[in-house]
């Protein structure tokens, strides 16, 4: 199919430019820039006046709920989330019912993926069978199905034994590990992140010291092993600052912080809120500052969304017993642009942090603006304000800290491989 | 969500859940609304109309023998018609979501819940979840509040030392899992009272309760020193399982209330405790009994308080 996007502003996050010229793709990529090429007859035209057009996001965290928990959500509706959101390509971690741990189900998932027509899927497949922290999984064969790396996504393997092996295995092939820094004993019977607030309200608190225990563990482990290693959802002043030291002493690791942590702190939980009950704890202002400054220099490689979709009779309970996670597939855009906003960095490199970061994390390359790139996009209307509400959201997730807010920041349309798989309704 | 879901717009308490954020104002007015409850109980007819035609349900997740036989007293003497729900036995093991409880309850014209759950922020969400006409009161939230404890405290202080703005208090023990400790706290900073001090080992002392306005002592005689009023608090034997404290033994020997810790206190100070007691791991027997302690008067003083909160609300 021929597209061509008119008068667009193009965000260009791997040049860091940005510029208003028509975009012509054919054949799933992006034909020219500028002007019209000879003899290219659109099939369909988008009008992109005063509105930006990026490459597609790269989420590196959405729970899909397939296979086995359909009941908080599905793959059709989750991928029209991602869709709606401007996510082209997306990352799902294996802890699924049962988790990844075998190549037929990630490929049972790549398959139902491929025929929704909408946004890439990688999955992680589990570090560890059943994600029990014990044995290894077959991670070559994992890989042959589609893995693009593998991850424990829980609290840290509580076995340093099993953790350092699992990492040597994996650089056997060359494999990359994701871990989530959260030590599971400092953790043990916590809800909230131990501060001011927790006390306050009487909730049981995960210290800190949680992440950065972890996080010195891994740390020394990836020195002894060579392994690469992505580090998933920061979430403390201390531990951006340990990934800081340890990329400038050329470490291997890659880090990324979820949206909601880059504003939100432990003070939103309010009177009990328990939308903010996420992992890891949102935690003091202090730590959320410390993130938006790793995010600003580059500490951090990603913004991700870790939808995690969760019903709502789970939410509507006492804090504690409320199962933990947030909707975030269609708040990442906006969630950005508001950061890159406040904190004033230009949109191309703003949109670095879901792009270009996030690719390089996966060893993909893209994400260019130019020709001969694959036409994964996201046209948006950056200053259109809307109301976060449960009808606002084509996820089946409508658990999130900011129902009711005003955000800005919309997808009119997403492309994934030249196809639009998304257009926004023109109620919009 | 960050609205005092406890005042109505008009500014009159609509449910009682933490006595974080209430103005001295309504605590005082509870205080000397159960001044005049007093008399009522001691009378020979013990009851008085003010809730007449009212019911009450008291919804109590976590078992309790006292409170909930206190708050269904006063709710008698008021006249009002009392259920008691024992949740334990009820719906809720059967899977019924406690909102779901909830709703079917008020289906029952439901006037007011009591309720007591072991986690922290239960009564805010019953509150959020409930129509216009109802009120919550929170008899113990997890760790976080246990607001008629605390008034009732504050009503036994002034009735034993006259006032609050002259006073040093001290509160000894298990302060990390107390939801008594944290509401007598909020209570006794918003009366003015000028010193409040928590005793105990690291382990039993929330990492940032020094943000909450109080002086932190780890050596009980020196915590003690001067004090009007002391609260001691119930320690929990699962303390011991979650490595915080070695035994019983060892935290009596540093923070129980003997004769001769309470010799650093001031000669006439009190001693309060919101029960039950265990004897011998945070109070010696010959301070509960002695002559300092007002425990037993604080559970009469308690009947009155109650009634006075729910007469409040219900007539708000």
């Amino acid at each position: 199919m021929n597209i061509q996007i008119k008068n667009g502003r193009l965000i260009d996050p791997a040049a860091g430019t940005e510029r208003v010229q028509d975009l012509f793709i054919a054949e799933g990529k992006i034909a020219a820039v500028g002007a019209t090429p000879g003899g290219f007859r659109p099939d369909r035209v988008l009008d992109a006046s005063g509105l930006a057009v990026s490459p597609g996001l790269v989420d590196l965290s959405a729970r899909l709920r397939e296979p086995g928990l359909e009941y908080k959500a599905t793959l059709e509706s989750e991928m029209q989330a991602a869709a709606a959101g401007g996510i082209t390509s997306l990352v799902c971690p294996p802890d699924t019912d049962p988790p990844l741990d075998e190549p037929g189900l990630v490929e049972m998932l790549k398959f139902r993926a491929r025929s929704l027509n909408q946004s890439r899927v990688y999955p992680l497949g589990a570090l560890t069978q059943g994600l029990r922290g014990e044995r290894l999984t077959e991670m070559a064969e994992l890989h042959d199905a589609g893995c693009v790396a593998f991850s424990q996504p829980g609290a840290t393997l509580t076995d340093n034994q099993v953790l350092m092996r699992s990492l040597e295995y994996a650089t056997t092939f060359g494999f990359a590990v994701w871990l989530r820094p959260q030590d599971a004993t400092l953790s043990r019977g916590g809800v909230a992140h131990d501060g001011e607030v927790a006390t306050r309200l009487g909730l049981a608190g995960i210290p800190a010291c949680a992440e950065t225990v972890a996080l010195s563990a891994i740390l020394i482990l990836v020195q002894e092993t060579g392994a690469r290693v992505h580090l998933c959802r920061l979430s403390s002043a201390e531990g951006v600052e340990m990934v800081r030291q340890a990329k400038r002493a050329r470490m291997p690791v890659t880090c990324d912080v979820a949206a909601y942590h880059v504003h939100l702190s432990d003070m939103d939980i309010g009177y009990f809120d328990s939308n903010c009950n996420l992992i890891p704890p949102l935690r003091g202002p202090r730590d959320r500052d410390a993130l938006r400054a790793g995010l600003a220099d580059g500490t951090i490689d990603a913004i991700c969304s870790d939808h995690t979709p969760v019903d709502e009779d789970d939410k509507q309970l006492p804090f504690a017993e409320a199962e933990p996670g947030a909707t975030g597939l269609e708040l990442l855009l906006p969630l950005t642009l508001k950061w890159a906003r406040e904190a004033r960095i230009a949109l191309p490199a703003a949109l670095a942090r879901v792009t270009t970061g996030p690719l390089r994390v996966l060893g993909l390359p893209g994400a260019a603006i130019a020709v001969g790139q694959i036409a994964d996009l996201c046209v948006f209307d950056p200053e259109a304000w809307w109301r976060v509400r449960p009808e606002s959201l084509h996820s089946q997730g409508k658990n999130t800290p900011l129902l009711g807010m005003e955000l800005q920041g919309r997808v009119r349309h997403a492309l994934v491989n030249g196809q639009v798989v998304f257009d926004a309704p023109s109620s919009h | 969500m960050n609205a005092n879901l406890q005042m109505s717009a008009e500014g009159k308490l609509k449910h009682l859940l933490t006595t974080e954020g209430l103005p001295p104002e309504i605590l005082l007015q509870i205080l000397d609304t159960a001044r005049s409850f007093c008399s009522v109980t001691e009378r020979q007819v013990k009851k008085v109309p003010l809730l007449r035609g009212k019911a009450i349900f008291n919804l109590f997740f976590e078992p309790s023998t006292r409170t909930r036989t206190t708050f269904e007293i006063a709710a008698k003497r008021l006249s009002a018609d009392v259920v008691n729900l024992n949740i334990a036995t009820s719906s809720q093991t059967k899977g019924e979501t406690l909102l779901d409880t909830v709703a079917n309850l008020t289906a029952m014209h439901a006037d007011m819940f009591i309720v007591r759950h072991g986690e922290s922020g239960a009564a805010h969400l019953i509150a959020r979840n409930v129509g216009p006409d109802i009120h919550v009161i929170n008899a113990g939230d997890g760790r976080h509040a246990h607001p008629t404890q605390a008034l009732l405290d504050m009503f036994t202080i002034r009735h034993y030392k006259g006032g609050f703005n002259h006073l040093r208090v001290a509160i000894v023990g298990d302060i990390l899992h107390s939801r008594v400790a944290r509401s007598e706290i909020h209570a006794l900073t918003t009366l003015g009272v000028p010193e409040v001090r928590v005793i105990g080992p690291r382990t039993l002392l929330p990492r940032h309760v020094q943000n909450l306005g109080v002086h932190v002592f780890h050596d009980m005689a020196a915590g003690l020193k001067d004090v009007d009023v002391v609260m001691m608090l119930r320690l929990q034997h699962e303390r011991m399982s979650g490595a915080l404290l070695p035994s019983a033994g060892e935290f009596f020997k540093s923070y129980g209330l003997t004769p001769e810790k309470l010799a650093h206190a001031k000669p006439d100070a009190i001693v309060m405790h919101p029960g039950p007691m265990n004897r011998g791991v945070e109070i010696d027997s010959a301070v509960a009994d002695g002559r300092q302690s007002v425990i037993l008067p604080q559970v009469t003083f308690g009947i009155a308080v109650r009634m006075a909160v729910m007469g409040i609300l219900a007539g708000n």
